[in-house]
């Protein structure tokens, strides 16, 4: 295992972009990620590693210059928070569709409009039901610690480069700002440009005599149709890299489901929830897109209820119906606006919406 | 009274102007007479002679000249509406020895990518941009564009641009001339065979500048829509001779480097 | 005295018929041929091929790079 740290959230992507050797980063200030790129600027990897850091003119720009920069066959990648993930929403129905590889972090605040600079899981839709327009969808990773934060970076980047698709990295402003122990990844280094042209060179624009084109457009639609039937395909084969967590769910009879900050408060409610005797455990979705749904469907479907515990005001538990196809009783809690639910809130939620009401 | 027969003057030997070979064979979906055909020969030619082919990225923009790269020969990325600059920031960035140009027309460039296309000049990208100014939006089928002349009558402007309605027409170009990271800006035409070859000179020197990374060049070309305008490819010609000279005149707006950083570091020195 | 005699191949089937050589060319060789190509356009063809003196103006601004132009000194 890599160096041990302790660190910020935000300053960890930072760390862990230079140590996979990410080609460049794009981004523009937006609490609670600014950290992200002033990381970055302190750490001047352009120096070490040549990696490329700017500041952008706004997220329009920002993801278009990763749309850019990863039809070149590069690593590169960008943040920010809700406001600027939804100016980005253009760019990556383009990257998408041009089927580009990048990454993409949102350290969520509550919304909408301007909303609040607290922490929220607000953007859920807005991450995994698309997000911009046409028949798409991205890879979203969840990470609930500071560690996960570093390891999804390396993750994020090999998804996708497998399936030439944007990756994000749905975080929120609390695992954004807390500091906590974190092993960091060793260093990769950077890919030559003969790498890339190994890996990539079929269809990346590095400069070529066989006349590369990175388009989305396609005026013929019976081929778009052939080309929107490719992505549903890869999206299918994506299911394949569910990932999840179970905790103390061996004896449960309830079961909250949680990501990210959320999944962290539910440990501290099933600890408490015990105390009083309710067999209670968590299902963590650690991939929202693809979500896993058959895991929670054999484990959900043996409870005598689930709580999906969100920081919105519902939006996970769409899913989460559509996983166990509402053959146990699925009921939300949580908090908005860029609050925070406390452990014995969501234990009396759990007993007031799942057990004592039935 | 041919003292010697055509068959013996077409050969091989004997060209002195042939397609480029840049230029993909590919029947170009352009509209007769349509301006964007020649820039973009320009580009293929002034490519061939550098022998810049297997280095070149082009970022095509949305609007008519969307397909540029289903007919220009080299690496290329079709950016969304109006980010072509941001597109081409990246790629140069990421590789700085290659030559990158972006292409744009004034719905793309002017309006919605306007903040895009100052930030890339800005910053004196050292970029190849170049802009086709025709004064319409031609892929949408003739709407008022930034640049649309007062009183010009287009789909959205039925009768005339009028300034109270509409805003006034916008020289983008005056505008990014006076942006410190521009090396070279000049407004060119592609009318006349002469017009052709000045353009096509601009566009060598603003590929020579990026290769002596000079700053930003940016090389608008006042052009034609005939079917935007509705008239004939000849007359289009002549309406724009006569009226969208006056208001984009033809000319160098600047050719140096882009400025010294130095000149802006005194204004913290204490 | 050396003179100089020139020659243009127009590809018919590209040809949009646009116009924009005949107004170009200097010497009046070129003109609408008052037939049609494959896709429905009058295309262009010397009218006066004597009169060519292989400047290339006609190519120059062919947007569709449909004309070569030869030239011999003779
Ligand atoms: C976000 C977005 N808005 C609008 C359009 C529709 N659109 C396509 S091309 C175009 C204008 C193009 O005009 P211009 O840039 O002047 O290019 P021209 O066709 O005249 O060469 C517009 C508005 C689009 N494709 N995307
Ligand atoms: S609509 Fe205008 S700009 Fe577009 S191809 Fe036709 S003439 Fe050219
Ligand atoms: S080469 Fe010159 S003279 Fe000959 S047809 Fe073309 S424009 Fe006319
Ligand atoms: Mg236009």
């Amino acid at each position: 295992m890599g160096e041990l740290r302790l660190m910020k959230g935000n300053e960890v992507i930072a760390e862990a972009a230079i140590r996979a050797g990410v080609d460049g980063y794009f981004g523009y200030p937006i609490t609670p990620q600014s950290e992200v790129m002033e990381t970055l600027m302190i750490r001047k990897p352009w120096e070490e590693t040549g990696m490329v850091v700017l500041q952008a003119e706004s997220e329009v720009a920002s993801i278009n210059m990763v749309y850019g920069g990863a039809a070149c066959g590069k690593k590169v990648m960008t943040s920010s928070s809700s406001p600027g993930y939804s100016l980005m929403q253009e760019g990556l129905s383009y990257i998408a569709g041009a089927e580009l590889p990048c990454v993409v972090v949102n350290v969520v605040r509550g919304g909408p409009g301007l909303g609040t600079i607290q922490p929220s899981q607000a953007d859920y839709f807005q991450v995994t039901k698309g997000g911009g327009h046409g028949d798409y969808h991205v890879i979203a990773l969840a990470p609930n610690s500071v560690q996960e934060m570093n390891d999804f970076v390396t993750l994020a980047f090999d998804l996708a480069f497998k399936y030439r698709t944007p990756v994000v990295i749905l975080s929120d402003g609390a695992i954004g700002q807390m500091m906590e122990k974190v092993y960091l990844s060793d260093f990769v280094p950077r890919r030559t440009e003969e790498e890339i042209r190994k890996e990539c060179g079929d269809w990346c624009t590095l400069g070529s005599k066989q006349h590369n084109y990175i388009t989305s457009l396609e005026l013929d639609s019976a081929i778009m149709e052939q080309r929107n039937l490719h992505l549903q395909k890869k999206y299918e084969d994506m299911q394949k890299e569910a990932r999840y967590e179970e905790y103390m769910t061996e004896d449960a009879e309830y079961l909250f489901v949680a990501f990210g900050s959320a999944s962290r408060i539910c440990k501290k409610s099933i600890e408490l929830a015990r105390e009083k005797g309710i067999k209670v455990g968590l299902f963590r979705p650690i991939t929202l897109y693809p979500f896993p749904s058959k895991q929670l469907y054999q484990l959900g479907t043996k409870m005598k209820g689930i709580l999906s515990v969100e920081m919105n005001a519902g939006q996970m538990i769409e899913d989460v119906k559509l996983a166990v196809e509402c053959k146990v009783p699925v009921e939300w809690a949580g908090r908005n606006g860029g609050i925070i639910p406390s452990p014995d809130e969501i234990v009396v939620a759990l007993e007031s919406k799942l057990i004592g009401g039935k | 009274m041919a003292d010697i027969d055509i068959k013996d003057i077409i050969k091989e030997e004997n060209i002195v102007y042939k397609k480029s070979s840049i230029l993909l064979d590919k029947v170009m979906h352009y509209c007769p007479g349509c301006s964007h055909g020649v820039t973009h020969k320009l580009i293929a030619e002034v490519i061939e002679e550098m022998g810049i082919q297997d280095q070149t990225i082009g970022v095509s923009p949305v609007g008519c000249s969307v397909f540029a790269y289903n007919y220009l020969n080299v690496d290329f990325q079709e950016a969304a509406h109006g980010r072509a600059p941001a597109v081409a920031t990246a790629i140069k960035r990421l590789l700085p020895d290659k030559y990158v140009f972006t292409y744009q027309g004034d719905g793309d460039l002017a309006s919605i990518g306007a903040a895009e296309i100052l930030h890339a000049c800005n910053r004196g990208e050292h970029i190849v941009c170049i802009f086709v100014n025709n004064a319409i939006y031609g892929m949408t089928g003739g709407q008022m564009a930034p640049t649309t002349l007062v009183g010009m009558k287009t789909a959205t402007t039925p009768y005339g641009r009028d300034v109270d309605r509409n805003g006034y027409p916008m020289k983008i170009t005056e505008l990014i001339a006076q942006l410190p990271g521009t090396c070279y800006v000049t407004r060119q035409s592609v009318e006349t065979a002469a017009a052709v070859r000045k353009t096509k000179k601009a566009i060598r020197k603003a590929f020579e500048n990026q290769r002596d990374k000079k700053g930003t060049s940016f090389i608008e070309v006042v052009s034609t829509c005939n079917s935007g305008w509705k008239v004939d490819p000849v007359k289009a010609n002549k309406w724009m001779e006569d009226h969208m000279f006056k208001f984009y005149p033809l000319g160098d707006l600047k050719d140096s480097t882009r400025d010294n950083p130095a000149d802006y570091e005194q204004y913290i020195k204490d | 005295m050396a003179k100089i005699k020139g020659a243009v191949v127009i590809d018919k089937e590209l040809c949009k018929g646009c116009g924009l050589c005949i107004v170009a060319c200097p010497a009046n060789v070129l003109g609408h041929s008052g037939e049609v190509n494959g896709k429905g356009y009058d295309y262009v063809k010397m009218v006066n091929p004597d009169a060519c003196v292989g400047c290339a103006s006609c190519g120059t601004v062919c947007p569709d790079s449909v004309i070569t132009v030869y030239k011999v000194k003779i």
